[in-house]
């Protein structure tokens, strides 16, 4: 039983933890432009898309 | 919001002075495309930073306030993309909401899932004290999460009930507080079942549906601003001492002399006092031949002038202007659309009441039976999770987002869930013809003739001209692979042509001095004249697409804003009625008469002169190229040169009704099943759990099989 007390507020823990993540990554929005992340693994890493180009 | 943006910006310290613009890029179509405009923007000078979002279409631009939005638009049109202002955020409000609903239905998940894990426990069989006990913990978890989650149901049906009406979040809201409030006495008195799990999962399941369907909300946007973005911001004035003045579009007044540079948009609507030109106006009329203009001729806000800077008087200005009438009108005309009710709607309708009657009637029964106030509420608690519409609040978005999903793999775009419905009623389609039926942009017919070296020379005066005909024919040169020459002392003479000197040599592009039959160019080379000439040619599948649509028993018609002949030499070609030289509220008129006949018309156009008549058709499409006026007003959109997409998203729109009637006959099945048991008291907690979960998830797995409907029909 007492394994119970340590396990179930683990449980817990570890869900609001995986929500607190959903929440974070909804705010800084991750899920913007998904069709574009996607697409964008497909561009070469070395060019220069980070707007710095015109310094 | 828009993190990515603001952490570029954040890079350079001379970003600091930025604003930040928003452009929608209809046209981008793959990473290449994500890349070009990035890359291609940030190299312009003033441009801090560029960042697609490609769900959206839309780029948002950081860039110094001295660089105008009309120079980043001509900057992507160099780049090969139309693109268009966009309001600073459209999606912003629908937006919120699905993240609202978003983070419900995050939380009303995190919450099943552990109610779930100590209630299976307990299913299982633990009793006594672990049994409190998880009940307890149960409630410590439910009682914030349905606070949290239920939130969107309890707002609604609060606001339902305040004006005395009841809608699906009705039942939904008494089902889970009542659950609630009995599950919470059963916890603390220590008795044997506690519904915490049934009513977070009904939340669950239900938030699932709602956020489905905000998604294909989401895509809808509201078009006025961006039709009213399109006219000119603004004119130099000229005052009575001969200074000029710049004075914004609100503020000009009928009266003014405004002095029109080449290549300006229009401002007011008004009378040219001095100087001939050519303007554009293709966007008010759908006609692609630019047209002369000289002293005393009408011009309207939103015409572009291509030729001669030229004086105007204004005659009509800011809420008074022809824009601002088709801005009204198309307003006017959404409204009328927006009182469809939806199919969910209509089955809540009668719904609710049911279940309510239902539940109050077996309340009553158990009390007259002499079951006693506690069991009879029980049960009548029972009564409304078990018939929760969980089922029901899936059946409609959940079929629609698949079908959405499928047209989209095949070129379009669905803006809301209700324009499926609608679409799956159309019995008769009307066409506009300039670039819906063709392409809309005058091509080169043949440039056979045309030796490589006069190819290579013609894109390099095309391509630096705005002219409707050179950028017809660039796009084409560019579509054949070939490379512009190399060119010295490019100069643009408005009204008349292109010229330059290649290798020596005199090289033109000049409008025909003798007026020949349809639109023209001569290209000059070397002293020698080649006449190429243009059409508006038509979208390369036409003929099957009505073929298919008569096949599906629906009537193609005609309805164009251009001129008799041009519109008369389509019909008959296609063999379909037609009706020309329609202005925007003709149009408009015609479906409204339609309308009344009975008649559920499907329109399909591209031109702002279409916005009114798409906002009001019963359902509309809208080309990808079409201007993003249309576009808006559309409830949907397709890319690409071909038309098939039309009869297609026909096809599939039936398809989906047919598995959502499909899905409500599933759900009123479980209903006929679930609700005697829970009508005699049968129904333990983990019964009502496996039956609302079973009944759900069978109605997504009916509502997978449009993907396959669409994707065989597709094929």
């Amino acid at each position: 039983m007492t394994i119970l007390g340590f396990l179930i507020p683990l449980a817990l823990l570890m869900g609001l933890a995986g929500l607190g993540a959903f929440f974070w990554a909804m705010k800084s929005g991750q899920f913007e432009d998904l069709d574009g992340a996607a697409n964008r693994i497909l561009i070469d890493e070395d060019d220069d898309l980070d707007g710095n180009s015109n310094s | 919001m828009n993190a990515p943006v603001s952490a570029l910006t954040a890079q350079g310290a001379a970003a600091q002075a930025c604003i930040d613009s928003r452009f929608t890029v209809p046209g981008m179509r793959c990473a290449g495309c994500i890349g070009k405009v990035e890359r291609g923007l940030a190299a312009v000078p003033g441009v801090a930073a560029a960042r697609v979002n490609f769900s959206a279409r839309r780029v948002a631009v950081s860039h110094d306030p001295a660089l105008t939005g009309d120079a980043i638009i001509e900057e992507l049109r160099k780049l090969g993309f139309e693109a268009e202002r966009a309001a600073e955020n459209p999606l912003g409000r629908d937006d919120a909401e699905t993240r609202r609903l978003l983070r419900a239905l995050a939380v009303a998940g995190f919450g099943m899932m552990n109610i779930m894990l100590l209630s299976v426990s307990v299913w299982a069989g633990a009793g006594g004290e672990t049994r409190e006990l998880f009940h307890l913990l149960s409630a410590l978890i439910a009682i914030p999460v349905i606070a949290y989650a239920g939130r969107p149901f309890f707002g609604s049906a609060l606001m339902a009930l305040r004006y005395r009406r009841t809608n699906m979040d009705v039942p939904i809201s008494i089902g889970v507080l009542l659950a609630t409030g009995m599950s919470l006495y059963e916890t603390l008195t220590g008795g044997p079942h506690a519904y915490f799990d049934g009513a977070v999962m009904l939340l669950f399941f239900l938030l699932a549906g709602r956020v489905l369907d905000a998604m294909m909300r989401s895509r809808a946007r509201s078009g006025i601003a961006a039709l009213l973005g399109r006219m000119g911001r603004g004119a130099h004035v000229l005052e009575a001492d001969g200074s000029t003045r710049y004075v914004e579009a609100d503020r000009l007044a009928p009266g003014m002399i405004m002095l029109v540079a080449a290549g300006e948009a229009l401002a007011a609507d008004g009378e040219i006092v001095e100087g001939r030109t050519t303007v554009d106006s293709s966007m008010l009329t759908g006609e692609s031949d630019p047209r002369p203009a000289g002293t005393g001729e009408t011009i309207h806000a939103g015409m572009i002038n291509l030729g001669n800077p030229v004086r105007v008087r204004v005659t009509a200005a800011a809420q008074d202007t022809a824009l601002a009438d088709i801005a009204r009108l198309m307003d006017e005309a959404g409204q009328s659309r927006s009182r469809y009710v939806r199919i969910a709607d209509k089955a809540a309708r009668y719904y609710a009441p049911a279940v309510h009657s239902l539940a109050f009637l077996s309340f009553c029964g158990w009390m007259l039976a002499g079951a006693g106030l506690y069991k009879s509420l029980l049960i009548a608690v029972a009564v409304l999770i078990i018939t929760c519409p969980c089922a029901l609040g899936l059946a409609v978005p959940a079929a629609q987002v698949v079908a959405a999903g499928a047209l989209m793999k095949r070129g379009l775009l669905i803006k809301d869930g209700s324009a499926l419905e609608r679409l799956a009623e159309v019995d008769e389609v009307l066409f506009d013809k300039t670039g819906t039926l063709t392409l809309g942009e005058p091509r080169p017919v043949d440039l056979t003739m045309l030796s490589p070296r006069q190819r290579s020379i013609t894109l390099a005066l095309a391509q630096a001209s705005r002219h409707p005909l050179s950028r017809g024919l660039a796009s084409a040169l560019r579509g054949e692979g070939v490379e512009p020459a190399t060119l010295d002392a490019l100069s643009e003479t408005a009204g008349h042509g292109m010229a330059g000197r290649w290798a020596g040599e005199e090289v033109a592009l000049l409008r025909p001095e003798v007026e020949a039959g349809g639109l023209a160019v001569d290209l000059l080379v070397g002293g020698a004249r080649t006449r190429i000439g243009f059409a508006d040619l038509l979208r390369p599948d036409v003929r099957e697409t009505l073929e298919q649509l008569r096949a599906q028993g629906i009537v193609s018609a005609i309805a164009s804003g251009d001129r008799q002949a041009a519109v008369a030499q389509v019909a008959r070609e296609l063999g379909l009625f037609a009706t020309a030289a329609m202005r925007p509220a003709d149009k408009l008129a015609l479906l409204e008469r339609k309308a009344g006949q009975g008649r559920k018309v499907l329109m399909i156009g591209d031109g702002l002169n279409d916005g009114p008549a798409l906002a009001g058709a019963h359902v509309s499409i809208a080309p990808g190229g079409a201007s993003d006026v249309s576009q808006q007003a559309a409830d949907a959109v397709f890319v690409g040169d071909r038309l098939m997409p039309v009869s297609m998203a026909i096809r599939v729109a039936r398809a989906t009704m047919r598995v959502v009637r499909q899905n409500f006959a599933l759900a009123a099945i479980y209903n006929l099943f679930a609700v005697p048991l829970a009508i005699f008291g049968f129904v333990t907690p983990l019964l009502a759990a496996i039956a609302m979960s079973a009944s759900s998830l069978i109605v997504v797995g009916n509502s997978l099989r449009v993907a396959r409907a669409a994707g065989r029909q597709g094929a």
